[in-house]
C-alpha cells in the first residue's frame, strides 16, 4: 500500500493514501495531540466529523485545523497544539 | 401558589424583569415555550452601550441601565462576563469622523463621557487596529455582558433567594381577562395560571403575546448574524465598531446594511457583526452577509485576515416602526405590561426595563418618565 511521509513534532511518520490525520495519528495509538486553552486538559477526537472543533492541530505552521477533516499530505509538518495554538 | 406577576420570556429581559420583581417582594413566575435564553437573547452580542444611542428618551434609559447593570453584575452572584470594557468607535473618512464628533458632542449635554481620539492615538486604544482610519471616539461608559449566562444567573437568583418560579418549555396559549377587561390568568400548555399581572417580555415575538390578550402592539422582526473566531490570544480589548453603525440602526431601509462592530470575548473568540435586513422570520444564513462582515471587520483590524472563522450565528432583533421599545403597563388591558422591543438594544436596556417594570407594578416612583415608551402610543393607529 502506498503511504505518506509527514512529521508529528518533526518525528517521522507514514500515513495510508487519502487517511485524515486523526486517523493516522489513532492508529499509531496518539489518541490526544492538543491541549485546552484554559485548564490544559487533553483532547483528541470527539465528534470525528468536523463539527465540534476538539480535535484542533498545528498544520504546517496554521494553528486549530481540524485534524478530523484533513487529508494528510505528503511532508506535511504536524505540531501538538497548546491553547490557541499562536 | 397564585404568583403576583407572570412573566412570558426568559430571556434577558424576562430574567431582569424577574429579578427587580422579586427583589421588590413581589410572586414571580417566569414562562417560556424554549429555553433560558432560546429566542431573542440568544441570538446577541451582549452589548451595553450608550455610545450608539442619539439624545433623546432611549439614551436617558441606556444611561439608566448601564448604571443598573454595573449594580447588577455584583448582586447577579455568578460569572456573567460582564465587563466595562468600554467603546470605540472609529472612521474611515474625515467626513464620517466629522459627523461622529458633532454626535458625540450632542450626546455628552446628555451624560454620555466621549473622548475624541485622534488617527495617531487609536493605536495607543487598539494596537492592533488599522492605520488608515481618520479617527474615533472612545465612549468609557460601554460594557459587554455574555447574555445568555447573565439571564440564567439573573433567573436562578431569583428563584434562590426570592423563590421566583421559572418554568420553561411552557407554552403560553391564552391571556384571561375579565369583564372590565382586566388580566386574571395566563392559559398554559401546562394548565391556568391565575395572576392579576402579566408582563410581556417576549421579544421579537411580542406582538404575538399582546393579541392574545388582544391588544396590538407592532413588533416586527430584523434578521442579524455574527460571526465566530477561532479562539486568539487577547487581541482587541474594547467593543470596536465603524460609526456608520448608528446610522445603520436607525435606518428605515429593508434591504441589507451591515457594519463592522468587533469585540472580544472572555473565552478568546472573536464576534464580528452586525448585519441588519427585513425579511421576516427566514434564518436562512446569507453568504453574502458572512463575506461583507468579514471584510469590513479585516478593515478595521487588518490582523484579522490571517484569522479563522469557526461558526454564524444570528436571529431577530424586535423593532417598534418608531424604534423605541414597548415598556410599561398597557392602558387598553389592566394588568398587562409589555417589555418588549428593544430592537438590538435589548441587553443593554434590560436592567433598567426590569426595575422600572417592578416600580409600575409596586406603585414606587418611577426612576425614568415612560411615556415615550408607553404602549398607548399604538391606540390611535390601530382602534
Amino acid at each position: 500500500m502506498s503511504d505518506v511521509p509527514f512529521t508529528l513534532d518533526g518525528e517521522p511518520m507514514r500515513a495510508a493514501a487519502d487517511q485524515t490525520i486523526a486517523a493516522a495519528l489513532m492508529e499509531r495509538g496518539i489518541m490526544s495531540w492538543r491541549t485546552t486553552r484554559f485548564d490544559e486538559r487533553p483532547r483528541g477526537i470527539l465528534c470525528g466529523i468536523g463539527v465540534c472543533y476538539d480535535c484542533l492541530i498545528t498544520l504546517n505552521g496554521q494553528p486549530n485545523v481540524r485534524a478530523c477533516i484533513t487529508r494528510v499530505e505528503s511532508g506535511d509538518d504536524v505540531r501538538r497544539q497548546d491553547g490557541v495554538g499562536r | 401558589m397564585r404568583p403576583d406577576v407572570v412573566i412570558i420570556g426568559a430571556g434577558i429581559v424576562g430574567a431582569c424583569c424577574a429579578w427587580s420583581c422579586a427583589r421588590a417582594g413581589l410572586a414571580v413566575t417566569v414562562i417560556d415555550r424554549g429555553p433560558v435564553a432560546g429566542g431573542t437573547t440568544g441570538a446577541g452580542e451582549g452589548n451595553i452601550l450608550v455610545s450608539d444611542k442619539e439624545p433623546g428618551p432611549e439614551l436617558d434609559l441606556a444611561l439608566l441601565s448601564r448604571a443598573a447593570w454595573a449594580a447588577l453584575g455584583d448582586e447577579i452572584g455568578g460569572p456573567c462576563e460582564l465587563d466595562a470594557k468600554g467603546g470605540l468607535v472609529v472612521a474611515a473618512r474625515q467626513e464620517t469622523l466629522d459627523h461622529l464628533i458633532s454626535f458625540a458632542e450632542s450626546q455628552r449635554a446628555h451624560g454620555v463621557i466621549a473622548e475624541h481620539v485622534a488617527a495617531a492615538d487609536l493605536s495607543q486604544h487598539e494596537p492592533h487596529i488599522s492605520p488608515d482610519l481618520a479617527g474615533g471616539v472612545y465612549y468609557p461608559q460601554d460594557m459587554q455582558v455574555q447574555p445568555m449566562l447573565a439571564a440564567a444567573h439573573l433567573l436562578d437568583a431569583a428563584r434562590r433567594q426570592y423563590g421566583a418560579r421559572v418554568m420553561t418549555n411552557v407554552e403560553v396559549l391564552g391571556i384571561d381577562r375579565d369583564a372590565e377587561g382586566s388580566v386574571t390568568g395566563v392559559r398554559t400548555s401546562q394548565g391556568v395560571i391565575d395572576t392579576r399581572y402579566v408582563v410581556n417580555a417576549a421579544g421579537t415575538w411580542g406582538g404575538e403575546i399582546a393579541a392574545l390578550a388582544g391588544v396590538h402592539v407592532p413588533i416586527l422582526p430584523r434578521r442579524g448574524f455574527i460571526l465566530v473566531t477561532e479562539p486568539l490570544p487577547p487581541l482587541i480589548r474594547h467593543k470596536v465598531y465603524a460609526a456608520d453603525y448608528v446610522a445603520n440602526v436607525a435606518s428605515d431601509s429593508a434591504g441589507l446594511e451591515t457594519s463592522a462592530v468587533v469585540e472580544g470575548t472572555h473565552s478568546g473568540t472573536v464576534l464580528i457583526g452586525a448585519s441588519r435586513e427585513r425579511v421576516g422570520f427566514d434564518r436562512t444564513l446569507d453568504w453574502k452577509v458572512v463575506q461583507r462582515l468579514a471584510a469590513q471587520a479585516i478593515e478595521v483590524f487588518p490582523v484579522l485576515a490571517d484569522v479563522s472563522l469557526l461558526r454564524t450565528y444570528g436571529g431577530f432583533r424586535p423593532y417598534c416602526p418608531d424604534h423605541l421599545p414597548v415598556i410599561g403597563p398597557d392602558p387598553r388591558a389592566p394588568g398587562l405590561l409589555h417589555a418588549c422591543g428593544h430592537e438590538g438594544a435589548g441587553v443593554g436596556l434590560a436592567a433598567a426595563t426590569g426595575d422600572l417594570i417592578a416600580q409600575s407594578i409596586t406603585g414606587a416612583p418611577s426612576s425614568l418618565d415612560l411615556s415615550a415608551f408607553s404602549p398607548a402610543r399604538f391606540e390611535a393607529a390601530h382602534v
